[in-house]
């Protein structure tokens, strides 16, 4: 009886350290995004979504001022290095998991995950020497393409543990109706692992959201709107990281409240896209 | 003691092709025993420790051949270095030959793509693409290798479930995922599937060890019907079902061929004592 009870005591004991671990793990995540609301809500207002920033007397005056450039740059960098990164590091995921034997397979290994412990203000810098040296000027694209060095090695981790989670008789199966390669891993292989795929790109594309450090010297940052989208692209562009962190460092109170707003907005931003994505993988079939 | 076995026979002992003849009487005809396949000195090694080792048969068209011998022989070891599965396993290789119609398929200028599509596998797990409905399941083989013709899809995957039974159970559905069937109708599928391509030999691996006796009875009558068209290699532990579907019996035992011949002979006087102390259940 004596060591029932002991057994009992124990696992009330491991039980309680399980939920104070799991409360611990919480708790800095919601003060973080009680704090931020409390903060920024005021701020927030019609005005806010469609107003550019312009200078900081508009703010101090109660000028109409806001963020529509921040968010609109924001969403064309995220994506542009989204649509640079995916087709890297879903294929270089696929070299990693499916061609085990391939020369280059340690090479990669070793390089991409030599770049996933690199200082993003380095992927910077490269960004800078690749593309803002030679084009002349901070532009979205040069905050895209550093973006997507960030978010390369996690997709193509991430895509290589999903791919070989498949069962390796799946590949069989297709290797034995006579298929090729190529085709039983983008047929057969990929869409099984479709859900592992998407939350690969989903984590890769959230630790890039909220990135500020890769574009202070690449998109650089802008108070005012293009005159048109091509000036997303080719021209210095505000984003919401590097946005809340000028606004943070201002002297004004009025533009720090506007900085806890912006960080309700990239809060906002990366849980959209991560419903948005579930939404359009839903399985097709319901497995039994 | 197994090697001493082996080394005293000659190749010709080892194969009792001799005899075919006087068992199958009027019925037979040189043209019946064409052979299809065959291997020469075909080894196999995982690393340092050896799969098979100088296995020499001969496949025999529109025959059934079946495998026979204790887990572990080698028998899946065998079969899968006839359609160049070994390619995907690094540590495995593979010397010796395998002809098909007297052309060695490991030769450099052949491509193995080709070679599965000529010789098609069923393995011993089900395994119907999860993503896929029935339907592009049977036609996975033509669908993607880009084959879209609607007409020519239906008739083959209409034609390649009803050669694997299944067409009168899933004809309503065929829409429906290809995992929402039952183990034996996902095994019939997977039949189906392999069928689809029109595959000259089929390799079959334990095809109805997951199976209840009904679903296996399904496939047996399968085997029988299919060997009009296909050659088929059958591996087996079930030893009444080696004697009812086949007409020629390997039997391997730890990575040695033992003995070959007419399935008839073998259950009924083996030559070696080997292969006499595993059909009588003494080992194995």
């Amino acid at each position: 009886m004596k060591t029932l009870r002991y057994r009992n005591i124990r696992d009330k004991v491991m039980e309680s350290i399980i939920i104070i671990s799991t409360v611990l793990v919480l708790l800095p995540l919601i003060i973080i995004i009680v704090h931020v609301v409390v903060h920024g809500i005021s701020a927030i207002n019609w005005e806010f979504f469609t107003e550019e920033l312009g200078s900081p007397s508009r703010a101090i005056q109660g000028r109409p001022t806001g963020l529509v450039h921040t968010i609109l740059g924001t969403v064309v960098v995220d994506f542009m290095a989204l649509a640079l990164a995916v087709p890297i590091g879903i294929g270089a995921g696929i070299m990693l998991s499916e061609y085990p034997d391939h020369v280059l397979n340690p090479t990669l290994r070793i390089m991409n995950d030599t770049l996933n412990g690199m200082p993003a203000i380095l992927k910077g810098l490269f960004a800078f020497v690749l593309i803002v040296k030679p084009m002349g000027t901070f532009s979205g694209f040069a905050g895209a393409v550093a973006l997507a060095f960030v978010m390369i090695p996690i997709i193509a981790r991430t895509t290589e543990s999903a791919l070989m989670s498949i069962p390796w008789s799946l590949r069989e199966a297709g290797l034995a109706i006579g298929l090729p390669r190529w085709r039983v891993v983008l047929s057969t292989v990929m869409p099984a692992a479709k859900t592992g795929l998407v939350t690969g790109i989903l984590i890769g594309f959230a630790r890039a959201a909220g990135e500020a450090a890769p574009l202070l010297f690449t998109s650089f940052g802008n108070n005012y709107l293009p005159n048109n989208w091509l000036g997303f692209i080719f021209e210095p562009v505000d984003t919401l990281p590097q946005r809340l962190y000028s606004l943070a460092i201002s002297p004004y109170s009025e533009w720090h409240s506007m900085g806890w707003a912006a960080a309700i907005v990239l809060l906002l931003f990366v849980i959209v896209c991560f419903v948005g994505a579930r939404l359009l993988t839903r399985k097709k079939f319901q497995t039994n | 003691m197994m090697e001493n076995l082996t080394k005293e026979k000659s190749l010709t002992s080892i194969i009792d092709t001799s005899s075919e003849f006087q068992f199958n009487g009027v019925k037979s005809t040189a043209s019946d025993m064409k052979i299809r396949m065959e291997t020469k000195n075909l080894t196999v090694m995982y690393g340092k420790s050896t799969g098979i080792k100088d296995v020499s048969i001969p496949i025999y068209d529109n025959k059934v051949t079946a495998l026979i011998g204790p887990s572990g022989c080698g028998k899946t070891t065998f079969l899968r270095a006839l359609n160049r599965m070994h390619d995907m396993t690094r540590i495995a290789k593979v010397t010796g030959e395998v002809l098909l119609d007297n052309k060695n398929i490991y030769d450099e200028d052949v491509n193995p793509v080709i070679i599965r599509r000529k010789i098609g596998m069923v393995f011993q797990k089900p395994t119907p693409f999860p993503t896929m409905s029935i339907y592009d399941n049977v036609v996975a083989g033509l669908k993607l290798v880009g084959i879209r013709k609607k007409s020519l899809l239906q008739d083959v995957c209409e034609k390649a479930l009803t050669q694997a039974a299944l067409f009168d159970e899933v004809k309503d559905r065929l829409n429906d995922s290809g995992v929402s069937l039952s183990g034996g109708q996902q095994q019939r599928l997977s039949i189906a599937r392999a069928l689809a391509v029109e595959p000259e030999v089929l390799l079959m691996d334990e095809p109805t060890s997951s199976l209840d006796p009904q679903a296996t009875t399904r496939i047996e009558e399968l085997i029988h019907t299919l060997k009009n068209d296909v050659t088929i290699i059958i591996i087996t532990h079930n030893m009444q079902q080696a004697a009812r579907v086949s007409d020629k019996t390997a039997f391997f035992y730890v990575g040695d061929l033992v003995e070959m011949g007419d399935t008839r002979n073998i259950f009924t006087k083996p030559k070696e004592k080997k292969t006499e102390e595993y059909l009588t259940g003494r080992f194995g």
